[in-house]
């Protein structure tokens, strides 16, 4: 298990190198640039041409990658043009909140996915799986940053039981309560979609768990229906379904970007939302450097956690 | 008075029903219709016929695993209901069942201990060091080896996980095996012996067993009696000889002309 775990890391190396150069490609091409952004009202040609030159940005674009990758291997990130802070000490105190955020997001889809998808089997072609595939459906089509707003306004203006964005309150003492008071919108809003695609998977794999006669056998062995349904059927649909919980933090981590912007959360999705609009090649470098290597790393726990739940997956 | 372990008196089963969203009729199924049977202690019963006739219908009912729509089951001299309202998992523990697909019918994430072990503990109350020296004397009555009860069951052959499938049927010491089209998913070497190890335990052990089939060459190698199911009806019920040689219904004729048979022309039939 080991050795598997060590080849999957250094499999994360060549593929957070391929994703650096296509944001480095992609932020190039993109009309406008930092210097320009900086001195605003003041961006004579001259002005330009004397920052891009001490940000380096008048070197050909290999030069510019080449020397942001010897940096990202001796720990420096670059310095945010317009931040004026080191990339790396604001990507740190970005991810914390996304990462609660996201995480936050991840348990809710699971607990109400996992849950939503075990009913919907059992209970097949009742009304409890007419109702959880009728939620699915609603969940999966609306726009997260759609129900952002409207929940927005219904929770917050209307009854004014959430707040309507920020992660603390502005005079609160930043405890624990005023974080998940902050918290419950934007988590469940993110939730949303990845509950519906987990709920969905779950039915699908139980339903095929359920019809095995390992499941028949536990029946007549006299087994009572819900250790039937949680030791032998979930368990192993479990194996199926982890997987794909990994597979929906990629899309957790990019929704943050937008639900962080509805919510004010302040996140490393809004924090690249403005360095975009800045043109801050060298945070949005470190910012996406950052998410792809979470996300990278969450599916390899999946991964794992899946080989320690199968014995017949092998590593 | 021969000693009966199951007996079935006008058993039903049916699917469907009711009424649709819209008021219309939902078409009505009768898997099982009317069937009474009996099997005497130590001896096997055949229930024969095509798929889809009722027998594995019949088998899940003999086992718990589905309700009569009518009927009685007979298990011991008891009817089976209250048997179960008394004693549920004395029920479960008379009564075992053997699948058709040997692999499919073993939990992939527990090992084979784990399996033998489930119905000792559960149905049997039985002590760890009384579980490990029952589960070692299961491996050799199956003919496995001992040592092999902490692999999981993708590691073994289809005939050895079989072989499991018996050993975990025989542990609970039940009164009557249903054995549900235990060799249709194995080669035909690896048939022959199960066949044998079936028989073999039957004599050693006095085993009662149900066997359903669709196989007829199968049936005749291991079964005393056998009834011939057609469209949820038993339509004839008898000894193995006068069900081979004297078949009366026009069915089970039909049944037996239609196995094909190496060297023999289809007019010579």
């Amino acid at each position: 298990m080991m050795g598997y775990i060590v080849r999957r890391l250094l499999l994360t190396v060549p593929v957070l190198l391929g994703i650096s150069v296509i944001v480095f490609l992609v932020i190039s091409l993109i009309p406008g640039d930092p210097a320009t952004a900086i001195l605003g009202a003041y961006a004579t040609p001259e002005n330009v041409a004397r920052i891009n030159a001490e940000l380096g940005l008048d070197k050909p674009l290999p030069v510019q990658f080449l020397t942001w990758l010897g940096g990202v291997l001796e720990g420096d990130l670059g310095r945010s043009y317009s931040l004026n802070r080191p990339v790396a000490a604001e990507v740190i105190d970005r991810l914390v909140p996304t990462l609660i955020l996201a995480g936050a997001a991840l348990t809710l889809c699971t607990l109400f996915g996992v849950l939503g998808g075990v009913v919907a089997a059992v209970k097949q072609y009742g009304w409890q799986d007419k109702l959880v595939t009728l939620l699915v459906l609603i969940g999966i089509s609306t726009p997260s940053f759609f129900l952002g707003i409207v929940l927005i306004l219904w929770f917050s203006v209307r009854l004014e039981w959430f707040p309507t964005g920020g992660m603390y309150a502005l005079f609160g003492d930043g405890g624990l309560l005023d974080l998940l008071h902050h918290l419950a919108l934007p988590a469940l809003t993110l939730a949303v979609v990845a509950t519906g695609v987990v709920a969905r998977l779950t039915r699908a794999n139980m339903l095929e768990v359920l019809r095995q006669d390992y499941v028949r056998t536990a029946r007549a062995k006299g087994l009572r229906e819900g250790r039937v349904i949680y030791k032998h059927a979930l368990k192993n649909a479990l194996v199926n379904i982890i997987p794909i919980i990994g597979i929906q933090t990629g899309f957790v981590l990019s929704g943050a970007v937008y639900i962080e912007s509805v919510f004010q959360w302040p996140g490393i999705g809004r924090m690249l939302v403005t360095a975009i609009s800045t043109r801050d090649i060298l945070l949005v470098q470190g910012g996406v450097l950052v998410v792809a290597a979470c996300y990278v790393l969450i599916n390899l726990l999946a991964d794992v956690l899946q080989a320690a739940l199968d014995p017949r997956v092998k590593v | 008075m021969p000693d009966v372990v199951v007996e079935t008196r006008d058993l039903c089963r049916s699917f469907g029903g009711g009424r649709r969203l819209l008021g219309g009729l939902k078409p009505l199924v009768r898997a099982v219709d009317g069937v009474s049977l009996r099997v005497e202690r130590g001896r096997t019963l055949g229930i024969v016929g095509e798929s889809g006739c009722g027998k594995s219908t019949l088998a899940r009912m003999l086992v718990g695993l589905l309700e009569p729509s009518a009927g009685t089951i007979i298990l011991d001299g008891k009817p089976v209901d209250e048997r179960k309202r008394e004693n549920r998992l004395d029920f479960h523990r008379k009564v075992q069942l053997v699948f058709q697909d040997p692999l499919s019918s073993l939990n992939p994430r527990k090992t084979v201990r784990q399996i033998l072990e489930a119905p000792l503990q559960v149905l049997l109350g039985m002590s760890r060091a009384e579980r490990a020296a029952r589960v070692t004397e299961l491996m050799r009555l199956v003919s496995l080896r001992p040592e092999f009860v902490d692999r999981y069951p993708h590691e073994f052959s289809g005939g050895q996980c079989q072989r499991i499938g018996i050993a975990r049927a025989l542990a609970a010491e039940p009164a009557l095996i249903v054995l549900d089209e235990p060799v249709s998913a194995l080669d035909v070497s690896i048939q022959a012996q199960v066949l044998r190890l079936l028989k073999d335990l039957q004599q050693r052990l006095g085993l009662t067993y149900v066997f359903i089939s669709h196989d007829l060459a199968v049936v005749e190698n291991i079964c005393d009696r056998i009834a011939v199911m057609y469209f949820g009806k038993v339509v004839e019920e008898g000894s193995k000889a006068d069900i081979f040689r004297r078949p009366a219904h026009d069915y089970t004729k039909l049944l037996l002309a239609s196995v094909p048979v190496p060297g023999r022309r289809h007019s010579q039939r």
